[in-house]
């Protein structure tokens, strides 16, 4: 484990009109970990990975990168920092073959030309990579490819850019066992490889499997990061659905979702091991 | 990081090189799978054209043969801008008048003002982008379905080309560039010059693309497949230059009638343009992907809002250069420029060529190739000696039959997990 986390979230706020979907969180993500975000539906893990990533703008909070305070206002900024997200619907296109998806968006060009012979060799080495050998062909539309496929293109995509944060959002949702287990050994892969990893699960046996830290959101509050090693099973789940569990999580009076953005402060660092 | 990801260039993803037969499997599978593409258009083209040769002799003449294009060229413009539109799935009904709108402004240019041709077609191309500027803005920023507001546009510019019209009077179109543009032919030479550039065109970027990928090991259409499209692209280019080479004229004394109609380079010229666009830019990739999925595509980072206004502004630029190219056809402008069928056969050449009303699926090719169809019907009905109403309905039913193989296919794709 290294000294500084490569990204660190301090204090993000977001409400959505009235509704305040996130209060005071805090995360970290080290490299060459993978970092487990539960938390029940409706906690706010896919609108923090929304922050994280550009696509909304946060209320309040910092972003440190690297130690350095960064902003993160588009998918652009998120993406010229090296992090990438593979969304739950994946937001591959259909009607597009896996090189044109891998490379959408940021495509490689001889003058206005797409160097399509540049683009799929590209492709071709990130597959190899990461030892992906489940794909006839490149020029294959996406619309072919098998929902364990379509998560490989999916994660390689995200692998291709020089990223230093692969933000997963259940990527094994919707796989059948074999795939899933392809699938979790990729993500151990790409955190072998020194990315930060940040993985979004409700499923335990995936999370304990994979994960080297585990931080719990409970009702839009970060209540909970520790590592994967000092908590077992049913904690983490009392994690989720209640808040706390012994001494980690929201202080008793806490419990039940009506703490104040401010009481939390007291508490969620006292949480962080 | 890649770098570190990276670590060896794996026979992982790359398959052996093709064979001819495993080519034509492949393309085979591909339709059985629902990816028809233009296969239908090809395979009526073809069924009209015997029947109308068989029925009416006349319809293999030369001077038809001419005919097909001029009367084609207006309609199948039009349908290579609505090309764009359909791959985004959204619709423009207002094509139609629009080019109506532009050769409306081009006769008042030219003819009223007194301007030289250029001017007016100048004039007639900034009022193309104009109007698919508004609407596009419409559509993207505003938020209103392309249907209701291209239909807002339908009414408002058929009023509007009456009211350049000074209330239904018409306006000839008398310069002789303008009116050289549907009427006067390329000398025989010419034809066979464009004619031949355009096959060593095609040869010498196919070979590039091949020699290139095999240079750097990826997979390759095995040659023989590249010589066959070289081949039949020089087949069909040579047939149809041959044939429109042919003297045409009743009677030779009087004046001679024969070459490549002028009209027909400035399809294949745009034709080129707006494949190369579509196929080999960023820009092209972006409408596809924005067709196919809007927020994959917005995730990607692309702006999904300009790239919805593009798509009008080049159809609306392509109906301004279909609505020059009917006025010229015409020697005139008159209110009903660009209304009645033009719309609906501008619609129904795209979709039949094999366009997607879905979004996602289509080539320019296809407008060029439904043109066709729908010229090929038009003329033979004519032909024949059927009325305008026969014309509509069958007109009417191949759309409908396109439309029904378009969403069949899509079903059939569905199914077999291909699109």
């Amino acid at each position: 484990m290294s000294a500084t986390p490569l990204l660190e979230l301090r204090g993000i706020d977001k409400s959505f009109g009235p509704v305040q979907v996130l209060r005071n969180v805090a995360l970290t993500a080290h490299p060459g970990e993978v970092t487990a975000l539960v938390g029940d539906n409706g906690a706010g893990k896919s609108t923090l990975v929304k922050c994280i990533s550009g696509i909304y703008p946060t209320d309040s909070g910092e972003f440190l990168f690297e130690g350095r305070p960064v902003s993160i206002n588009s998918p652009r900024d998120a993406a010229a920092l090296g992090i990438e997200v593979v969304y739950q619907d994946l937001a591959l296109c259909d009607n597009l073959d896996i090189v044109q998806n891998m490379f959408l968006g940021r495509e490689k060009h001889t003058g206005i030309v797409l160097d399509e012979p540049t683009m799929e060799q590209m492709a071709a080495e990130t597959l190899a990579g990461l030892s992906v050998r489940t794909v006839k062909s490149l020029r294959q539309h996406v619309s072919s490819l098998s929902g364990g496929q379509r998560q490989t293109v999916a994660i390689a995509k995200a692998v291709l850019w020089n990223s230093r944060l692969v933000i997963l959002d259940e990527p094994t949702a919707a796989l059948g066992v074999a795939q899933t287990a392809q699938v979790l050994e990729l993500v151990r892969r790409l955190a072998d490889n020194g990315l930060a990893v940040v993985l979004i699960s409700h499923n335990m046996n995936d999370v304990f499997a994979v994960s080297d830290r585990i931080a719990a959101l409970y009702l839009g509050q970060m209540v909970a990061q520790v590592k994967t090693t000092d908590i077992t099973h049913s904690q983490v789940v009392e994690l989720i659905t209640a808040g706390r569990s012994g001494a980690l999580g929201l202080a008793a009076e806490l419990t039940g979702g009506n703490g104040t953005g401010g009481a939390a402060v007291g508490t969620t660092p006292g949480a962080l091991r | 990081m890649t770098t570190t990801v990276v670590k060896k260039v794996g026979p992982a993803a790359v398959t052996p090189p093709v064979t001819v037969g495993g080519h034509v499997r492949g393309y085979l599978s591909r339709v059985r799978g629902g990816d028809i593409g233009s296969l239908p258009a090809v395979l009526g083209l073809i069924v009209l054209c015997t029947v109308f040769a068989i029925m009416r002799p006349s319809f293999l003449s030369a001077g038809n043969f001419a005919n097909l294009f001029t009367q084609g060229a207006a309609v199948t413009l039009i349908a290579m801008g609505l090309v764009f539109v359909l791959l985004l799935g959204e619709i423009d009904l207002s094509a139609g008048f629009a080019s109506g709108v532009c050769a409306a402004v081009l006769a008042n240019v030219v003819t009223v003002l007194g301007y030289p041709w250029w001017v007016a077609v100048l004039a007639a191309l900034v009022t193309g982008v104009l109007i698919g500027t508004a609407l596009g803005f419409l559509v993207a920023k505003v938020g209103i379905p392309s249907f209701v507001v291209t239909l807002a546009g339908f009414l408002a510019f058929q009023g509007i080309v009456l009211m350049l019209m000074k209330e239904g009077a018409n306006i000839s179109v008398r310069d002789e560039t303008l009116v050289a543009i549907s009427n006067r032919n390329l000398p025989p030479a010419i034809g066979w010059a464009l004619a031949a550039v355009a096959v060593a065109g095609y040869a010498a970027v196919q070979l590039m693309r091949h020699r290139n990928r095999s240079a750097r090991g990826l997979v390759t259409d095995p040659l023989a497949v590249v010589a066959a499209r070289v081949g039949v692209l020089a087949v069909i280019l040579g047939v149809a230059v041959y044939v429109l080479n042919l003297e045409r004229s009743r009677n030779v004394l009087i004046t001679s009638l024969k070459g490549v109609p002028i009209v027909v380079p400035i399809i294949a010229v745009l034709l080129i343009v707006w494949t190369f666009v579509l196929q080999r830019t960023s820009y092209g990739r972006h409408v596809y992907a924005v067709g196919g999925n809007k927020e994959a595509a917005r995730r990607a980072g692309i702006n999904v809002d300009r790239i919805r206004i593009s798509v009008f502004v080049i159809c609306s630029s392509m109906a301004a250069i279909g609505g020059i190219v009917a006025a010229s056809r015409a020697n005139s402008v008159d209110p009903n420029t660009g209304g009645s069928n033009v719309l609906l056969y501008a619609v129904g050449a795209a979709v039949i060529g094999g366009t997607s009303l879905f979004g996602g699926k289509g080539r320019v090719l296809d407008a060029v190739l439904g043109g066709a169809v729908v010229a090929v019907i038009d003329n033979g009905m004519g032909l024949m000696g059927y009325s305008s109403g026969v014309k509509y309905v069958v007109t009417g039913v191949v759309l409908l039959l396109a439309a029904s193989v378009d969403a069949l296919s899509r079903r059939r794709s569905a199914a077999t997990g291909n699109r």
